[in-house]
């Protein structure tokens, strides 16, 4: 039995589990332990080969000349009867398909990874590559979605999109090499409920892909092969944190008033309407953040006004007459869409991004914009711009929703312009706010903190300066709460501070009366408001 | 009977199996001419054999088309598969 070690990273999304080590490969995903049904034969085994065939031309098509040639090469492996008829005999004598398969691969590994020559040693991460491959495929995985429920992924970082693909409904959990506590994955684990640990530092090539293994975000820590020991002392540790949310699902079920009587409202922020399943709109003040991002990432390319009309009515509809605020797309940055954003930016945060693509790209935007003023005749929508910095920004958008309205009506086609807000990410706006005519302000923290601090929020190295209690941070917030005050505008905050109650003071002393969360937070921000008083003058 | 300038590796032997199953005689390659004799048809086998640089490699075929064939696949490697001398990393 293997001895158990442990990876000490940062912490990126709290949570505890324990399960299978899976190997993340480049973008492709490798089996670590995909066993197969014991029942599976000839026929099953056959399927998953030619699964896996064509997964790896679909992906060839897909890849430069490079990359599509090596792929050649094992699309030509994977054909030829003699890789396959080793595993065949077993299976005829007996054995299980998955192992049969494996071993058969193994036989074939072992011959390479012997060789003398370098050239052909290194062909054994091939034939690794088409054993998992298969054995995914015959543990009934899906071409994308082939990691097996309740795996601890392991990579040297993850895509948002990726995670985005993955089936977490068995538990899991993800531990990254690089990657970034404040990177979209991070949050989308956060929001999802699904451990992150980030910075092992360790290259996930040197950890031992087989392994069992438990992952404790809070604490950003990976133990592989667990004993007893660990894996009880974890159990104790998930029971506390337990005990902490059925404390907190108290408040959940209660308004967010302060102790002191200042009713705070408290929204939650979705990426993907299907979060909204399994969960009671009552138990919110509405949805103060939709990203939109996930829609334009879909297979098919961008997607056409009645998707995208769809996605948004399902949400109001949801919402029950409660507020719901969509996001218009707030692409580029970390979030690139192929064949939308700016390739070869060479500092994408301050590049193209958000409502600056939106105004370059009029033609994708106002398919957006006629599908929101559609589905604003189902809700309480309202609908804000991202990275506005200045106010010409806010009013050509205006200009061009107005346009489409009118569209609209002369096709005698239903819908109407929603209250147009902003969110209040780039400090140029935040400092200058006055001159915004919005209709509501977000702050989006995540970006506030890393444009004031100059911190890139991709970057582990300078994590600690992203620090949401910078003072210039939380001046500016103060600086835009009060000006919601004065001029009668609603003013939230939709970043991550939102969500972790220990920033709840300060956002409260800044003025603020409206946050929105990741839905796995709502429990604990809602018990925090009511443990603290709005006033502390 | 050929020497050829870089060692079957992958891109090679894709071209060599896809060409010796153009034709219906079959093929096989040995590094001696008394084998033992690899069938030319089978990607598995032929990298299985980690036929290093400058190997010879010597050709029989049985079959209709035998002679078309051995000639084919001497072309092939007379041509080093259409490579530069210095391009064999694939």
């Amino acid at each position: 039995m293997a001895k158990p070690s442990e990876l000490l990273g940062r912490p990126a999304a709290p949570g505890i589990a324990t399960g299978p080590l899976f190997r993340l490969a480049g973008g492709v995903i490798a089996a670590g332990d995909a066993s197969g049904a014991p029942q599976a034969g000839t026929g099953e085994l056959l399927q998953a080969i030619e699964a896996a065939i064509a997964d790896l031309t679909a992906l060839a098509a897909a890849t430069d000349d490079a990359g599509a040639e090596i792929l050649e090469f094992q699309i030509a492996m994977l054909e030829d009867p003699a890789l396959r008829a080793p595993a065949l005999a077993a299976i005829g004598a007996g054995a299980p398909a998955s192992r049969a398969w494996r071993e058969a691969l193994d036989q074939q590994i072992a011959g390479y990874t012997n060789a003398e020559d370098d050239y052909f040693r290194a062909r054994a991460a091939d034939l690794t590559d088409l054993r998992d491959r298969v054995l995914v495929r015959l543990a009934g995985g899906g071409a994308a979605a082939a990691t097996p429920r309740g795996a601890i992924l392991l990579g040297d970082d993850l895509m948002p999109s990726r995670f985005l693909e993955i089936d977490w409904s068995g538990g899991g959990g993800i531990a990254l090499a690089g990657g970034s506590p404040t990177s979209h994955v991070a949050m989308l684990a956060r929001a999802r409920g699904v451990p992150m640990v980030v910075g092992l530092g360790t290259p996930a090539a040197a950890v031992d892909g087989h392994a069992q293994a438990a992952i404790d975000g809070a604490a950003g820590r990976i133990i592989l092969h667990p004993t007893e020991t660990h894996l009880a002392d974890l159990a104790r540790r998930s029971a506390a944190a337990a005990a902490a949310r059925r404390a907190d699902d108290l408040a959940l079920r209660e308004p967010a008033v302060t102790v002191d009587g200042t009713r705070i409202s408290v929204m939650v922020n979705i990426a993907d309407p299907a979060e909204l399943e399994g969960f009671d709109p009552s138990l919110c003040d509405g949805i103060g953040l939709v990203r939109t991002e996930l829609l334009f990432h879909g297979a098919g390319g961008l997607p056409d006004e009645d998707r995208q009309y769809t996605a948004y009515r399902r949400i109001l509809e949801w919402a029950a007459g409660r507020p719901v605020t969509i996001r218009t797309l707030d692409a580029g940055g970390d979030k690139p869409i192929p064949g939308l954003t700016a390739p070869g930016e060479s500092n994408p945060f301050l590049g193209l991004r958000g409502i600056r693509l939106s105004l370059d790209r009029p033609e994708i935007f106002a398919v957006q914009l006629r599908a929101l003023a559609r589905a604003a005749m189902h809700g309480a929508l309202k609908v804000m711009l991202p990275m506005v910095t200045i106010p010409r920004e806010l009013e050509a958008a205006r200009a061009l929703f107005a346009a489409e309205v009118a569209r609209l009506e002369a096709d005698g086609v239903p819908g109407r312009l929603p209250p147009l807000g902003m969110m209040v990410e780039v400090p140029a706006a935040a400092l200058a706010i006055e001159g915004f005519d919005a209709a509501f302000f977000s702050i989006g923290s995540n970006d506030l903190i890393q444009y004031t601090t100059a911190s890139a929020r991709d970057s582990d190295a300078v994590a600690a300066l992203a620090d949401p209690r910078n003072p210039a941070v939380l001046r500016l917030i103060g600086e835009v709460a009060r000006h919601g005050a004065a001029a009668g505008r609603e003013v939230s905050l939709c970043g991550d501070m939102a969500g972790d109650p220990a920033y709840l003071p300060a956002l409260l002393a800044a003025g603020l009366t409206a946050l929105s969360v990741a839905p796995v937070a709502l429990a604990g921000v809602k018990a925090a408001v009511r443990r603290e008083r709005a006033s502390h003058g | 009977m050929l020497t050829h300038a870089v060692g079957l590796h992958a891109r090679p032997s894709v071209k060599l199996t896809k060409l010796a199953k153009t034709f219906g005689a079959s093929i096989e390659f040995g590094l001696s001419g008394s084998g033992p004799w690899i069938d030319a048809k089978s990607i598995v086998k032929v990298m299985a054999t980690k036929v290093p640089q400058n190997s010879t490699l010597h050709f029989r075929a049985t079959g209709q088309d035998a002679g078309a064939a051995v000639q084919a696949l001497i072309d092939l490697v007379e041509r080093d598969f259409d490579e530069g001398a210095m391009n064999g990393e694939a």
